[in-house]
Parts: C-alpha cells; structure tokens; sequence
C-alpha cells in the first residue's frame, strides 16, 4: 500500500492539523515508510484470534451515583486562552 | 418550497427511524463525580474530567447503568451482558476531548419494542409497535453560548458529561400519508416520553433538553427500497416534531419531483420558520473513527444485577391498563388515559381507595374529565393539582351518596380548585349545596310548578317530551340547584300520570 | 558527610536521616546544587527551590513529629508527563508551555503522602514519544557517560538524573519501552510494573492501553522502596488493578538456585550488536554460576511487536491528543481565520513532528475502511505476542535477554528516519504489548569507541510478579557493581 498527498491532507484534515505542501511530501515519505514496516503484520494469520485491547482483561469496575466533585472554576479555567464570565472562548462558533 | 398542496404528495410514503437522546437523572455525570443539576452558573458543574484537562480518566456511573437497565427491561430487550464503550472521534468546541465516550458496536440495551396509541385527522385511533434496534449509553457535549463575547462565543461544560441514553429504532413507521407518518413517529415519542418518566430515569424535560429526539426521515414509492434519508435535530417539541417530519418529506418529494436528489445530511428545524436547513457546521465530521476505549474495560451485566433491577421494576404502563380496565371495569380508553403518566394513575389509585366499593368508573369520569381540564387550562400537572387525591376523593364521596348532585359537585371542584375550602364537606356546608332529598318539600315545589306551567304540562300530554325537560328543569331552577335529579323525575312523571 | 550523599542507597539515607544525622532540608538542598551545577545537561524542566524547600522542611517536620517512613525526605524528580500542581506540566510540548494542573497525578501525590520532596521535572521526548529525548521541544538531554550520545527516551531527563546522581530517585513512565530503554542508556536501573499496578490518572496519555509508570533508580533494591509506595489502587483510574498495596522488597534476599531464566532466542538474533551480546550473555553468566538455569524458549512472534506497537500506539495517541484544541488550555495559535483554522493552527503549531507524525498514522488506521485491517489486525496479533509470554513463563520463571540491540546512539544519527529510530524498541515493545513487569539493569559498557556507553540487561517476569522480579535483579547487583558505576564527570 502507498498512501498519495491527498491521503496525507485528508487525515490531516481529520486530525485537524494544518500542513503545508512541503510538509505534505515530507510526511508522505515518512508515512509510507512507517507503512511498509506495518505491512509484515498483516500477513499473520489471526483467523478467529480475539481482537486485545486491554492487557488485563476483566471487567469494568462502576462508582456510585454520587457528586464527589465540586469543580473550582477560578482554578480550572486559569489555563485557558481566552475566557471571560467563566466561559471560554473561542472564534465564532456558526451553527 | 414544500408549498403545494397535500394532494401533490400522494402516491409517496414516508419512512422514518427515531433516535431519542434521554438524559439520565443521575446525581453525578456518566464518567466524574461532578453535578448534573441544569441550570448552574458556566463551568461550574465542570470537573477536571468533564473539562478534559491533561491527565484525567473517566469512571462509570453505577446508577447510569442501571438506569439503562431498567429501560431495557421495560422494553422487552435484552441486556447484553458485555458491552463496550468506544470513543467516537470528532473536533466540536464543545466536545472537550476531542471524542465522545459512547457505545458503538456493543450497545448496553439490544432490541425490545415500544407500543402506542396513533391518534390524529382522518383516521380512527389504532395501535402501533415500533420495534427498538438498541439503546446505548454515551455522554453529552457541552453547550456554546452565541451571544457575543468580544465578537466571541463562549463554551460552558456544566452539561457535558452528563449521562445520555440513545434509544434507536428500526425505521418501522412507513406510511403513505405524510400526516398519519408524523402522526406515528409523534404517537412513538409520546409513549417514549411517557415511559421514561414513568420508570424515573429521565425527567423527561423538553425545554431543558432532557428528551431530545432526531427524525431520520425518507420518501420513497411504496414498494421501491429505502430512499436516501435525512436527520432532523432540534425537535424540541412533539408539535415541533410533527411539523418539522411533514416539512421535510415534502421538502424531499418536492426534490425528486423536480428531479434532484436528496443528499444524506443532518438538518436543524426551525419552529420559527417551520422549515429544516443544512447544518454545514457538521459537514465533515463523518468519519467517526470509532475504536474501544482504552480507559475503560467492558462493562459486565450478571444476571443477578439484572434481577435485582426487575424486580425493583414499577408495574408498566401496560399493565396497568390492562389491570385498571378489568379489575375496574373501565374501558380501555379510559384506561389508556389514566396511564398515560405515572402521577395520573398514581392519583386514580388514591381516589379509588378512598372510595366506597363499585366507585372507580366514577373516579374515571372525574380524573378524565372535570380534572384533567381544569389541569390542562391552567398548564399545570396532575402533580401539582391544588385539588389533591383526598380532597377529591372528600368531593366523590360525597357525589356517590347523593348528599350532592353532579352540578353542585363541579361547584364544588370549582371552590376547592381556588381554594375556598379545606374540604368538599366544608364548601358544600358553606355554600348550602346539600341536595334536597326530602320527597313532602320536592311534591310541594312540583305541584307548585305543574300548576304555573299549564302550557308545558298539555305539550307533554300532547306527547311533546321536551316539554317534560322543560318542567324539569322549572323545578330544578326553584329547588336552586339543590333537588336530587332522579327523584324530581320520579315525582313529575307520577304526577303527570296522575 | 555531604559530599558522598548523592553516592548513597536510598536505604543508606533513610538510615542517616532517620539519625537525625542529615535532614531533608540538607538533602533537597545538595540535589538542587548538583542539578544547577550540571544544567548543561538539560535533564530539568522545571525547578521551584522555594517549593522544593518548602516540602523537605515539611518532612522534617513530620519526622520531628515522630514519622519514621522509609522515604520521609527522600528527594525525587518526576518526569514532564506527571501533572503536578506546583510545578508546570508541559509533557516537553510547546503545547503545553507553562500549564500549571489543578490536580497532581496519583503517582505524585502517593510520593508526596509518604514524604518524599520533588526536585522538580524532568524532560522527556514530547509526549513521551521517542526513544532518544530529541523530540523534546525544550531541547534534547545530554547522556552522563557520553554527551555526545541520546540519553535515550521517552525518559531520557530520568534516566540522565539518576545516572548524573542529581536525583537519587526519578519517576519515568514506559509504553513501548520509554524507561528501559533509556535506563540501559545511561547505566541505571530501570523499572516497569506490570500495567494497571501504578495509577495512570495525573499521566498525560500517550496509549492509554501501554502506559505505565514506573522508576529510574540506582538500584533494583531502590526501587523496590519507592515502588511499594508508588503502587496501589486507585478508584480514579478504570485500568486500576483492585490488589491490596504490596511490599516489593520482600523477595530481595531470595536466592538465585532454582531459578529458571528463559532465554528468547529471537532476542540474540541478527541485528544484535556484538559488544552488547557479550555483556548480556556475561550477565546471563553470571546469574548460571550463582545457580539459575538457562532455558532455551522462543517468543515467534514478538518481532513483530514493532508493526503492531505502531499500529496501536498512534491509534491511541491520535485519540488521546485531540484534547489539545487550543480552546481550553494550552497553545492557541496568534493568527487564524474561523474556528476550524484556529484549531488546525494552534494544532501545527503547538506539536511538534512526532507527534503529528503519530497523529497521522493513527488518524489513518482508525479511518473509515482501514480499520479492520490496521486496528484489529493489530489488536489480534498482539494478543497472539501476550499468549507467547504466557507459554513461555510455564517453561521459565523470568525471561531474560538484552534490552537494546546496540548502546546509547549519537544525536542526529537516527532523527531523520523515524523507522530506524523505532527498532531502538524492538525488546522492550513485546513485553509492553503483553503488560508483564520488566526491568532494565546495568550489565556492562559497549565496547572500542562505545567503550564508555553503558549495556542493559532487560528481565521480564509474569503480571504481579514484581517482588521475585526486583529481587532476581537485586541478586545480581549483589553479585556485581555496574549498578554503582558513576560517570566520572558526576562523581564528586
């Protein structure tokens, strides 16, 4: 598999990162290397092998239905960019 | 468009598929610690998790589950007992993570079914099952504000976190007329509504967006295969709802009819112009990349958790209706209506008990009529009705024994709606309402009016019937109000016999 | 006495601070002297002497009061991933320049809980990607041994402090090999519990499914102490393993007789620098002669942790690093047009290129029609590496073999092609997908013109089994002084 430069804008596009065209080569190089290094996984046979996506398995422990947490807003807004009557802002959202 | 007539629509049917998104009444959000009351100053009910800062993780709520449960069972559908939690990936300011927490390829709630009853112009009321595809849960998104901000708009989280129920269904509604089509998809939101609140895991309050449904709404020639369908949002009334669903299958037919096509697309309604327009603020957010949330492991559902919730299980609407109607011997319209919510049954059982035997159809009567009335003109809810079940049990005690006929009984309500009394006893002794039972003081007023109204008494002899009305209610009119109806007729019809 | 106490075991200044012969304040001050004398090494981040200062007195007011804990006034750095509240949390990003967390990670504040007095943070590769710290924004740690050699990374800053003796103990975090790797670097002790052990709420995520915390010591004895204090459940983390805290240093004295090492022998095949061979093989030696046995086994599939590491680790990291947003905190871009452009900016301009590098390729294999054959493929095959491990450990009681394939890199010579720079993890990758504990322990030094480049030797145990682990490495320090090796410059 080879990915092409509009592959490369379209999950840039979708991972919401700009790039340049000069980046855009750059990185197609890169990721068609990285790619052909994935490649010699996909000729295992995983015929009826369960998918791993947690390396303990189990089950999901639940919390009580409980308000534990009273945020303080001064503290966790005071990282934020802009703000302003305890809101962030941001550039006009348009429906 | 979607201007023309109805008749330019015939010949098409209108399919459409649900998805409700009914926000839990947890305490706590789905995934923090932190309160999910509406209405708190911004980024106040915000946690460190809600707000995504770096480093935080989530942890599922025990009582959102449960709550998914309790649907589940009410519904008929089975409860998976390992589901799975994925992130669905998209870029929205109001969506701190850049991801939504939600369930994809295992939901939590896997099939089950939901009946109602189709009401509306044209057509006989008739029952209809939708069947359920899945019911999963996920968590809300925060809100932005548009109001101007420094040519700004601001982002408050309160809301994000909060736990949400997704309930889909199958597109099971097809009809060929685009009214009955609302009609049906209104009907299935109604029960919906109904249920959720009934079984107390949803408030079940539009305005604030606690019970949000989406329309995917699609027309096709009947017999040809689904045609391309569109989502409806923002249908934040069941009026809203069957506007905005007759709107758009216009809109669609009127597309194909002109030689178009429908693009698959998410629509806003907008009640103040009664029209759907294109939400191209989400244009490119389809490609979800859905995957198993790593930081959290499948949730497991034993069967004792699931008993344990069963048998916590309110008797649901439909039994009731079903026990009301026999054990009452109500119809089952009348039934329908008494269970339509849980407070109006809950109140319909109070009255019954606090009623002599063989009473219910009167309470029925009542509940369904001078009631809910009273109680729809003044926009209230059975809840809060001033005249609780005593007071009017107090009332119907007093109908059943004859101590009061119906029109001072409505006087009655009147008073005690208003507040005049503390009981029916008291505003029947305070207004003199007592019917006169009493036969010597009833002959006399008879006689007294037979011998005033000698026209009337020769029309009824002459076979007039109205005439005999006309007497009934002279006596009725001397007696102000208060002479026991059945026994006024007794006496007037023995003594024109005589 | 002051100038040996950065020479010292943490058992030997527990003993002197318990004497009342030294006190935290002493000891925070001496480790703050040797980190400002030895900036040049760019180990540090972030330092707050007042803050600092301010916790040592704390313990030693503590021990005035009559505690006695075993790391009461222990100074410890923590690596950039850790959010702290007294000091910025930037993961080594321009994204997150000058961040202050209203919170502290549990790790953190299970240390603080029992006394021990943060340093300040240490650098690390941005986000914790990288197997050599040069992809730190803030610029890339020197090695102790070799400043013209990586430190190694993700936890090069770690790594390098602890092996510069200007922080007795670091905190260090590993997804697909980022405190071996860089321990065996820089001729340190390098520790990785089993994952779900220590708590991942307060880590910046990188792949939420491999990242584990753990510690750069001197020694395994070292952090069999801080480890039993760093470990434990933590109801704020799903991942959490629900086990009663445990004393890692009870297994330290077992004896080696007995012991069954599996030797992988796609561990020692081509690719493996000669001069690291022999170290390893030394090392394996030396465990026979004190009676353990060598067993021969075979992990078939762990080459091809690389692929499925790269597959699953930008899956998660694409996820994990969409927070970054620029609209709550962190790097919002100066110019922009709309909304979208804001986001995309601040994006660009906040990451640096591996980690848009990773963000791209996980965007990729989670997209629409790539997902089964990238995603789940991967998923499936490394559940086929984790059941390996789990026939391996019926023939063998710990899985030994080298932790990289040569010694600590020049800068430079693997920046410009990233798949090279990521065989560096070809070792310790296997184990991370499976989640079994690992450590990373000094063997030796390379050999001719790497001569003063340290050799690591990885040992990999079954889930839980941390104590025999550290203990099997104990035994070997016992045996063995590499561990006590202090580069030249960093003496004294």
């Amino acid at each position: 598999m080879s990915l092409r430069p509009e592959d490369v804008q379209r999950i840039a596009h979708l991972a919401r990162l700009a790039i340049t065209e000069e980046e855009t080569q750059r990185t197609l190089a890169q990721l068609n290397d990285i790619f052909g290094m994935i490649e010699r996984m996909r000729a295992v046979d995983t015929e009826g092998v369960v998918p791993m996506s947690h390396p303990l398995g189990g089950a999901q422990r639940l919390r009580a239905d409980a308000v534990t947490d009273v945020p303080d807003r001064e503290r966790n807004l005071a990282n934020a960019p802009a703000r302003q009557d305890g809101l962030f802002l941001v550039p006009r959202v348009l429906e | 468009m979607a201007r023309n007539s109805q008749s330019d629509y015939t010949g098409w049917q209108v399919v459409i598929g649900l998805e409700t998104h009914a926000q839990l009444s947890t305490a706590s959000k789905i995934f923090s610690g932190a309160s999910t009351a509406f209405g708190a100053e911004p980024n106040t009910q915000a946690s460190v998790v809600d707000l995504a800062l770096p480093g935080v993780l989530p942890v599922l709520n025990r009582g959102a589950v449960e709550r998914a449960i309790r649907f589940g069972l009410a519904v008929g559908a089975t409860i998976a007992p390992r589901s799975v939690f994925a992130r669905k990936n998209y870029f929205y300011p109001d969506l701190p993570k850049g991801y939504q927490i939600s369930q994809y390829e295992i939901p939590v709630v896997q099939g089950g079914s939901l009946a109602c009853i189709v009401e509306g112009k044209g057509f006989e009321p008739y029952a209809k099952t939708v069947r359920l595809t899945r019911a999963h849960l996920e968590e809300d998104a925060g809100k932005s504000l548009h109001e101007d901000y420094s040519g700004m708009s601001g982002i408050d989280l309160n809301r994000a976190g909060t736990p949400l129920l997704e309930i889909v269904t199958e597109p099971d509604i097809q009809v060929d007329d685009i009214e009955q089509a609302a009609s049906e998809a209104v009907a299935y939101a109604r029960a919906l509504h109904s249920l959720v609140t009934w079984l107390g895991i949803c408030d079940g309050n539009m305005q604030e967006g606690s019970f949000r449904c989406d329309a995917n709404v699609s027309v096709r020639r009947p017999g040809a295969g689904l045609g391309t369908r569109c989502e409806i949002k923002n249908l934040n009334s069941f009026r809203f709802m069957h506007q905005a669903i007759v709107y758009e299958a216009k809109r669609q037919i009127d597309l194909i009819d002109a030689g178009d096509r429908v693009v698959q697309e998410t629509r806003l309604y907008d009640p103040d112009r009664d029209e759907t327009r294109s939400m191209r603020s989400k244009e490119d957010a389809m490609d979800y990349r859905y995957f198993p949330d790593p930081d959290l492991l499948p949730l497991e559902i034993d069967a004792a958790w699931i008993e344990r919730v069963r048998a916590e299980l309110p008797e649901l609407p439909a039994a009731k209706r079903t026990r009301f109607a026999s054990a009452y011997g109500l119809s089952d319209y009348d039934a329908g209506l008494l269970t339509a919510d849980a407070a109006t049954a809950g109140y319909f059982e109070q009255v019954v008990a606090a009623l002599p035997p063989g009473q219910a159809k009167l309470a029925a009567n009542w509940i369904n009529g001078d009631v809910a009335a009273a109680v729809n003109a003044a926009a209230g809810s059975i809840a809060t009705c001033p005249v609780d079940a005593a007071r009017l049990a107090g009332l119907l005690v007093r109908v059943a024994d004859g101590t009061i006929n119906q029109k001072a009984a409505k006087e009655v309500f009147a008073a005690l709606w208003s507040g005049e009394g503390a009981t029916a006893d008291a505003v029947i002794e305070s207004r003199g309402l007592r019917q006169i039972s009493d036969a010597g003081a009833l002959v006399a007023i008879v006689q007294a009016v037979l011998a005033a109204n000698p026209k009337s008494v020769e029309e009824f002899r002459a076979g007039k019937e109205k005439a005999f009305n006309a007497l009934v209610g002279q006596v009725m009119k001397q007696s102000r109000g208060k002479a026991n109806p059945q026994q006024v007729n007794d006496i007037l019809r023995d003594k024109l016999a005589g | 006495m002051n100038h040996v106490l950065h020479r010292m075991s943490l058992a030997e200044l527990a003993r002197h601070l318990a004497a009342r012969e030294v006190s935290a304040v002493d000891l925070a001050r001496h480790f703050l002297g040797r980190i400002e004398r030895h900036r040049g090494l760019n180990a540090f981040l972030d330092i707050r002497p007042e803050v600092t200062l301010a916790q040592a007195q704390a313990a030693d007011a503590r021990r005035a009061r009559g505690e006695a804990g075993a790391l009461l006034g222990i100074p410890v750095a923590h690596k950039d991933i850790f959010v702290t509240r007294d000091f910025a949390s930037t993961a080594a990003s321009r994204m997150l320049e000058g961040y202050m967390s209203p919170f502290d990670a549990t790790v953190v504040d299970r240390l603080a809980k029992v006394g021990m007095v943060t340093l300040g943070k240490v650098n690390c590769d941005e986000f914790a990607m990288g197997s050599s710290n040069e992809n730190s924004a803030y610029g890339p740690v020197l090695n102790p041994w070799d400043t013209s050699a990586v430190p190694g990374g993700s936890s090069g800053g770690s790594s390098a402090a602890v092996a510069a003796r200007i922080a007795p103990v670091a905190t260090a975090t590993d997804t697909g090999g980022s405190i071996r790797e860089p321990a065996a670097f820089c001729g340190i002790t390098g520790t990785k519990p089993t994952y779900g052990r220590p708590s991942r709420w307060g880590m910046i995520a990188f792949a939420s499914s491999l990242d584990t915390a753990g510690l750069m010591t001197v020694s395994a004895e070292d952090a069999a102490w801080v480890l039993s204090a760093m470990c434990g459940f933590d109801p704020n983390d799903s991942t959490s393993v629900d086990r009663p805290d445990e004393d890692f240093t009870r297994d330290l004295a077992r004896p080696i007789a007995g012991l069954r090492i599996g030797v992988p022998k796609e561990f020692f095949a081509a690719g493996l620098q000669p001069d690291v061979e022999r170290a390893v093989r030394g090392a394996l030696e030396t465990y026979r002669s004190m009676g353990a046995t060598l067993v021969d086994i075979s992990l078939p599939n762990a080459e091809l942790g690389i692929p499925v590491y790269y597959v699953v680790a930008p899956a998660e990291c694409s996820s994990n690093l969409s927070r970054f947003d620029g609209v709550r905190y962190g790097h919002r871009a100066k110019d922009y047009g709309d909304l979208a452009d804001m986001i995309k900016r601040s994006r660009a301009e906040g990451f640096g290129p591996e980690p848009k590098r990773r963000i791209l390729i996980g965007t990729y294999v989670l997209s629409h029609g790539y997902y089964d054959a990238y995603y789940i493929k991967a998923q499936q095959v490394r559940r086929l590496i984790a059941d390996e491990f789990q026939q391996a450990f019926t023939q063998c009681d710990v899985i030994a073999g080298p932790v990289t394939t040569s010694v600590a890199f020049g800068f430079g010579e693997k920046a410009a092609d990233p798949v090279s720079m990521y065989m560096s993890d070809l070792y310790t990758i296997p184990g991370s997908l499976a989640g079994v504990p690992s450590v990373s322990i000094p063997c030796g030094f390379g050999e001719g013109a790497n001569a003063s480049r340290p050799v690591g030797l990885q040992l990999m145990s079954n889930y839980f089994d941390e104590a025999r682990l550290l203990g099997i490495a104990h035994q070997y320090q016992l045996a063995t002084d590499w561990h006590r090796r202090v580069p030249a410059a960093f003496a004294g």
